[in-house]
């Protein structure tokens, strides 16, 4: 972003958050209709947006329709909020939505953009970027797939869990889990790891799913069952960060060891493991530099 | 035709035919071909009746039609059904007629059809099978009976395709008696079979009467004609028709 | 007993239809071609009914219509006029008045069809287990270890090599895929099977051994099929009643033995004089 870009003076005609009312008027129906029937994946007039499909333009503009001068803002980028995606979405933010704040801490947002990670805290509010159908893998035409997803009729996705099983034993999916909403609609619940899935059943927080290139919306209530589609008899594993000996990793940084970590390659050589959601990291480091400190 | 009665006539008869006949309309050598024509009988439980007559005077034919592997062109078969109805073979449904094949409707016929690669004794048990009888059971008895019949253990868990005519015919034979259906059609059954295993035939087929079981049957020797038929029909080659009368209609399912 | 299926006036025609379709075709005018409107009357006024646990057999040449009755049936393609009454233990079904997640249902739950071509009955891109799974997948079954175990049990009972399971069926000989094919369509066992030409192309003795193992699953599972066929040997070792069709007519039909010993129409005389 150029940064000598100032917004014209007068601003009374320029409407708040990029989006003129009448978009951010649809999209906000269309996220109604979206929760009222959670996991369908709802079209939607998907606007053009300054930058590349496939940089979150679905996720912003959730945001952009959603956000008022209030609101607290909070956006990571595959659980950092330093990333360069990250940066550039909050201060695109700072330009269109004058008085908005943004904030690194996910206690303190009330709207938190993501891409490819469920942040470590409990969360209040979510929106992430997928790509949308999980039947794509098994059915190109999306007319079939629409009837699919109308019956319910998952038994070919199913039966490609089943030639995993057989092949590796193990299904091996590690992103992008299908997953249960609510008995009926599997979603794909974009490119998170495992690790989060669970984090969507029951959450307290509403989660929005938008695909800008696909035209799609679609949520997870607050308190919805949401599953992963197991066998019976296997049940759904998440990443283990044990080491060969069984004991679980703890991050480098700050010591947790009940985070998602992510696996770095030292200059030096050898291998670091690291929390993957930063303001997580800073809040156990400062949590325990407290400690420190309290005779 | 005269029939020559040698028991008096006790019960209520089993089958009741009469007029009936047969022709071929065959289509592409535009000929009608007859038969058999004019035929009456009546045949009675535990009794045998016997068709004798020369080649060509259609006594296969009766019994094929019958059974409904040919479709009578005309006249009626009386059939008295265990339940006590009586309906006439050649217009019941074929649904009707597939049941009582199953059950009270036997036929030995000159040749062994069955499933080429099965077994003699899965063979033979099939009829039971057929009729709810447990598996081991109905192999049991299959091989009882094949063994009656002379034919030697060995063969029975081949299939019959390679056997000699006569061991054909003993399975067929084994296949036929061994579901005691109420009425039983033979076609020549001791053709291919020597002196010993025909008195077995014989034997059982008096057992068979004592059991009640009513007997059609066709045969070339006199002296078994002699031993065995209780009423006997001499069949006479048909006139040949100018007349095309179509098969009966049955009826629908 | 009622039937399990009766179906009254089933009648497909392709193109536009006019009112001279049907007298104009048919046997006696040796054409499914309507001389007036170049319309194709696959099948016309098909009518019969099928027993529970009976084999029916529809026995007739290229255009006779056999295929389209079944593939009518079984939803692959829609009549143009016609009744259908499937009767599934106390509910009837009028087949073509169901919308299509009904019919799908029906598909995947009350019927079993296998193809004279694999390619249509198949999915080559996953192995031969994964084949049955899917069919049992549909039916709620969702415990791994008991759908490997039913789909090893599958593939035993139809002769196929269980230590092949894991591999795609495109790797199996014709023979194979069939009985492959036959092990998914009794996935669930239907009480109504389709058997479209499921030998013809294949070796004799391979024929053999597929419809030994059709009558032994019959008499196991009592399921009432249709065997759609053009081959006599078939006929007579699989079906108990038996329609002759030409030209998308019935022009005869009754006991498979009357049909082979004493053929009515000069068609079906035709056609058994012919056997080699």
């Amino acid at each position: 972003m150029n940064p000598n870009y100032k917004l014209p003076g007068a601003q009374d005609s320029y409407s708040f958050g990029f989006l003129d009312e009448f978009a951010k008027r649809e999209i906000r129906r269309v996220i109604l209709k979206a929760i009222s029937i959670p996991g369908y994946q709802t079209p939607y007039a998907s606007r053009e947006m300054p930058m590349g499909r496939g940089f979150g333009t679905g996720g912003l503009q959730l945001t952009l329709a959603m956000i008022g001068p209030d609101d607290t803002l909070k956006v990571i980028d595959q659980g950092s909020d330093d990333s360069v995606n990250a940066v550039n979405l909050r201060k695109f933010a700072e330009l269109t939505c004058p008085g908005v704040s943004t904030t690194e801490s996910t206690a303190g947002a009330s709207l938190i953009q993501t891409r490819h990670r469920v942040p470590e805290t409990a969360l209040r509010e979510d929106l992430q970027v997928p790509y949308p159908d999980p039947l794509v893998i098994v059915e190109p035409s999306e007319a079939r797939r629409k009837v699919m997803h109308g019956e319910g009729d998952y038994a070919r996705l199913l039966t490609k869990l089943y030639e995993d099983l057989v092949q590796f034993d193990e299904i091996t999916i590690s992103h992008r889990y299908p997953t249960r909403i609510n008995g009926h609609y599997v979603i794909d619940p974009s490119p998170i790891p495992r690790y989060d899935v669970p984090r969507l059943h029951h959450a307290k927080a509403l989660m929005l799913f938008g695909a800008g290139r696909e035209k799609k919306i679609y949520a997870v209530p607050p308190y919805t069952d949401a599953e992963p589609l197991v066998f019976d008899d296997i049940p759904f594993r998440t990443e283990n960060f044990n080491t060969s000996d069984g004991k679980r990793r703890a991050c480098a940084r700050c010591g947790a060891t009940d985070s998602f970590l992510d696996e770095l390659n030292l200059e030096e050589g050898g291998k670091a493991w690291q929390c993957s959601d930063t303001d997580y990291c800073n809040r156990q480091l400062a949590g325990a530099n407290a400690r420190e400190v309290t005779p | 035709m005269t029939p020559i009665p040698e028991t008096p006539i006790l019960e209520a008869p089993i089958l009741e035919i009469t007029g009936l006949a047969k022709q071929f309309s065959l289509h592409e050598q535009n000929e009608i071909v007859p038969s058999c024509s004019e035929v009456a009988l009546t045949a009675f439980p535990g009794q045998l009746t016997a068709l004798t007559g020369p080649t060509g005077a259609g006594k296969s034919s009766v019994l094929k039609c019958i059974y409904r592997t040919y479709l009578p062109s005309d006249g009626r078969m009386n059939f008295h059904k265990s339940d006590g109805t009586v309906v006439d073979l050649a217009r019941i449904s074929e649904q009707d007629m597939l049941q009582l094949r199953r059950t009270e409707l036997g036929f030995v016929t000159q040749f062994l059809h069955c499933i080429p690669r099965r077994p003699a004794e899965a063979v033979v048990a099939e009829p039971l099978i057929l009729r709810g009888i447990a598996p081991d059971q109905a192999l049991e008895q299959a091989r009882d009976l094949l063994a009656r019949l002379n034919v030697p253990e060995r063969l029975w868990r081949l299939p019959p395709a390679t056997f000699s005519g006569g061991e054909k015919q003993r399975v067929n034979l084994a296949r036929g008696l061994i579901a005691k259906p109420r009425l039983l059609l033979l076609d020549e059954p001791t053709a291919s079979l020597d002196k010993a295993t025909t008195a077995r035939v014989i034997e059982l087929i008096r057992a068979f009467k004592q059991a009640g079981v009513a007997m059609i049957a066709t045969f070339h020797d006199p002296e078994l004609v002699a031993a065995l038929a209780d009423a006997e029909y001499r069949l006479v080659p048909p006139q040949s028709q100018a007349r095309l009368t179509p098969a009966l209609e049955t009826a629908q399912s | 007993m009622k039937p399990i299926l009766d179906v009254q006036g089933l009648t497909r025609i392709h193109g536009t239809e006019c009112p001279s379709c049907l007298d104009m075709t048919g046997p006696e005018h040796n054409t499914n071609v309507c001389p007036a409107c170049g319309s194709i009357v696959a099948a016309a006024n098909v009518s019969f009914s099928l027993q529970p646990g009976e084999i029916l057999g529809i026995m007739g040449e290229s255009g006779s219509g056999k295929s389209t009755v079944v593939k009518t049936l079984y939803f692959d393609q829609a009549p143009s006029r016609g009744k259908a009454c499937f009767q599934d233990d106390t509910r009837t079904h009028d087949l073509f008045e169901l919308n299509g997640a009904e019919q799908r249902w029906l598909r995947n739950h009350r019927f079993g069809m296998v193809y004279q071509n694999p390619n249509l009955g198949l999915n080559f891109s996953i192995s031969a287990g994964g084949n049955i799974a899917e069919r049992l997948l549909m039916n709620d079954l969702n415990h791994y270890g008991d759908i490997r175990r039913r789909a090893s049990e599958l593939l035993t009972r139809t002769d196929v090599m269980v230590g092949r399971m894991d591999e795609s069926p495109r790797q199996f000989s014709g023979g194979m895929q069939q009985r492959v094919q036959i092990a998914k369509a009794l996935a669930t066992r239907p009480p109504l099977l389709f058997l479209d030409e499921v030998t013809t192309g294949l070796d004799l003795s391979v024929q053999a051994r597929i419809l030994d193992l059709i009558l032994e699953i019959q008499h196991e599972l009592d399921t009432a099929m249709i065997v759609v066929t053009h081959d006599l040997g078939v006929i007579r070792l699989l079906a108990s009643r038996t329609l002759v069709m030409k030209h998308g007519r019935v022009i005869e039909s009754g006991l498979t033995d009357q049909i082979l010993e004493d053929p009515q129409h000069a068609y079906t005389q035709q056609l058994v004089a012919s056997t080699l």
